[in-house]
């Protein structure tokens, strides 16, 4: 199947050959990093993650997110998701691949990368995510090719492939359970220390992803062939709507939990975000505009009238993938970070570097993303005939 | 040819698979508890010297009615020229990459739980040390993925292994004390005056107070007791008779956070 992704229009080459450009600039940064040290980029000594995991964090949704198709698919039956389903797991497999090197791209010495394996830690936290996160791109990789190489036979799939199926949908859940349990079980980091933090991942993860997804076969439809057709988009819009609806009644709970209590190690990382401490607020713009983006994207999808019209749907899902990406790969790390836990507020703005290697990185998922669905088209394109 | 592609991906499929299986089982037997620390001491070619002191758990008393500012300052620079802690801001003025294992800070910063709204006046002007507190129930060591930072059994020291770690600063975010710094950049550059007995870092580290073990090995008392004109006292926490608990005995100290249950071995009394 691999040739399909080696033959395609003028306009798929161009595409192909810019992410391509993009990965070389972000890696000549990446060397610069190598060379100086994290140095050249805007973390410090309270902000010690930044620009990198937070994107980390912020794909492993888009990755999860893939179960929202799986799961009524094959558990359900859901026939509907039939033609979308390999869609969501190739682009689980995108976003696992950039989880993975924004981990890398945030390490002080990545040449000690196996240490993590020489030295299996099992009371940290990271050894399971590094478990999980592999375990879900491997299955993804493994089911999505399989099922779609024997869509192109005309056979069904393969028996063994059902158990694997069933397990990719725990490991989806596991995997964003896993990434918030990274910071929601640190002492002393007042702004992570809730239990809601896993929970209100996957409902932003189930948010931002699939509306991801619409947005894909919105540009799928439009430049290939291919069309999953309405119903299935209708029913990833529900979705989206009410994975939506529940991470802001969880962020709700949050905000009352926290400003009811008025326990200041609690409050004022949610102050620094929204209003600013110290007379610092690089993110106050932005939580802001993240918040009422989700909150605009909600009433829109609520009512069928809004959801039907794919205009709406497709300005409703831009402002739900980025308020998400905001509130996920911006606030959500620098705002445990500072104030730092001596109660000092030095703030972090990534540099021009750190974004470049970041956009490599990116690239690098797309440019994967961009082989796996030229692979699909061409495979759909062939059955029909 | 197809069905050969296949076959050669449902093999890889389940190679791969074993040997994720495998290495969870791995994570799951039990090994030794603290790794790096535990295969040195049962290591008979590592010995301690004669003089070498030894404790069931070290701890300090900062008594902050002795400190000045002066103390303050001959401590810093006693601790950063015995470990070779690079000075990025007095060469760089990098203030976001300072690297600071003992340091002076406002009452109200080492102690933000405590009650602040009368504090005395001597608090309020002078400001108290803080370093790593050498948790009983460390967070750093709870979270390191490849067991670079520990807990020496023997002591209770929580030490690091600068060519384990590899720099994902994950114990920096676990520490609730901010006691760690990390290497932005190569510390080669910042440091002044080379002591040849400690080691040198590499850029992509995490480092911090080790209570100056390579000391302790050789019969000294840490850099910064030595330093501090009689304000810190150091000792065995576990024997009753040492000097520390004696005056844990006679005065009320606190601990930094203690509401986290990390049961911190340095003491303040205020």
């Amino acid at each position: 199947m691999l040739e399909k992704a080696l033959s395609g229009s003028k306009t798929y080459y161009t595409l192909v050959l810019g992410l391509l450009v993009i990965i070389g600039i972000g890696f000549l940064f990446y060397l610069q990093q190598l060379d100086f040290g994290l140095g050249i980029t805007g973390m410090n000594r309270d902000v010690t993650w930044g620009f990198y995991i937070a994107q980390f964090t912020f794909l492993v949704g888009v990755a999860a997110s893939a179960v929202m198709l799986v799961l009524p698919y094959y558990l359900h039956d859901y026939k509907e998701f039939g033609k979308m389903t390999v869609l969501g797991e190739f682009l689980a497999v995108s976003a696992v691949l950039m989880c993975l090197l924004f981990i890398i791209v945030d390490l002080g010495q990545p040449q000690r990368l196996l240490n993590v394996i020489l030295y299996p830690t099992p009371h940290s936290m990271l050894f399971w995510d590094m478990v999980v996160l592999n375990g879900y791109l491997f299955l993804n990789i493994i089911i999505g090719w399989n099922v779609l190489s024997a869509e192109k036979e005309g056979v069904p799939p393969e028996k063994w492939l059902k158990p694997l199926i069933y397990l990719s949908i725990p490991f989806a859940v596991s995997i964003h359970t896993v990434t918030a349990f990274l910071y929601s079980g640190l002492p002393g980091r007042g702004f992570w220390l809730t239990a809601v933090l896993a929970p209100k991942f996957l409902a932003s993860a189930f948010a931002a992803g699939p509306a991801f997804l619409i947005l894909l076969s919105f540009i799928l439809r439009k430049f290939t062939n291919f069309d999953v057709g309405k119903k299935p988009i209708q029913t990833l819009a529900m979705i989206v709507c009410y994975a939506t609806i529940a991470s802001l009644f969880l962020f709700f709970c949050e905000i009352f939990v926290t400003f009811y209590s008025q326990i200041p190690e609690h409050m004022d990382h949610k102050l620094y975000l929204f209003w600013g401490l110290d007379g610092k607020g690089a993110l106050v713009p932005w939580m802001w505009s993240s918040l009422l983006m989700l909150i605009t994207a909600a009433v829109l999808l609520v009512f069928p009238s809004g959801r039907k019209n794919e205009y709406v749907l497709g300005l409703a899902c831009i402002f739900i993938f980025f308020g998400s990406w905001i509130d996920k790969g911006l606030g959500l790390i620098s705002g445990g970070f500072i104030p730092n836990p001596l109660h000092e507020v030095n703030e972090y703005i990534p540099t021009v570097p750190e974004v470049i290697i970041s956009l490599g990185v990116y690239a690098i998922g797309f440019l994967v993303l961009t082989l796996l669905f030229k692979i699909v088209v061409g495979v759909k394109e062939e059955v029909r005939g | 040819m197809e069905n050969s592609r296949r076959k050669f991906l449902k093999t890889a499929g389940y190679s791969v698979l074993g040997v994720a299986a495998g290495s969870m089982l791995i994570g799951i037997t039990p090994r030794s508890s603290t790794g790096a620390a535990e295969q040195a001491s049962g290591n008979p070619e590592y010995k301690s010297r004669d003089e070498a002191l030894k404790a069931e758990r070290w701890g300090l008393v900062i008594d902050t009615r002795k400190i000045t500012a002066r103390i303050n300052r001959n401590m810093q620079r006693a601790c950063h020229r015995e470990h070779n802690v690079p000075d990025f801001v007095g060469k760089f003025g990098a203030k976001n990459h300072e690297i600071k294992w003992i340091w002076p800070t406002p009452f109200k910063n080492a102690f933000i739980e405590q009650d602040l709204q009368y504090i005395s006046d001597h608090l309020k002007r002078t400001e108290i040390p803080v370093l790593c507190n050498h948790c009983n129930h460390p967070p750093c060591v709870r979270v390191c993925p490849t067991r670079a930072t520990f807990k020496r059994e023997s002591d209770g020291l929580v030490l690091m292994d600068y060519h384990r770690c590899i720099g994902c600063r994950f114990c920096m975010a676990g520490c609730p004390y901010g006691a760690r710094s990390f290497n932005y950049r190569d510390p080669r550059e910042a440091i002044e005056e080379l002591n040849p007995d400690f080691t040198l870092r590499t850029k992509g580290v995490v480092e911090k107070c080790n209570f100056c073990a390579e000391r302790l090995a050789r019969g000294e008392a840490p850099a910064c007791v030595e330093a501090s004109n009689g304000a810190l006292t150091f000792g065995d926490l576990e024997d009753s008779s040492s000097d520390i608990r004696k005056l844990l005995a006679e005065y009320h100290a606190i601990t930094r956070k203690a509401e986290l249950g990390t049961l911190p071995s340095v003491f303040y009394i205020i």
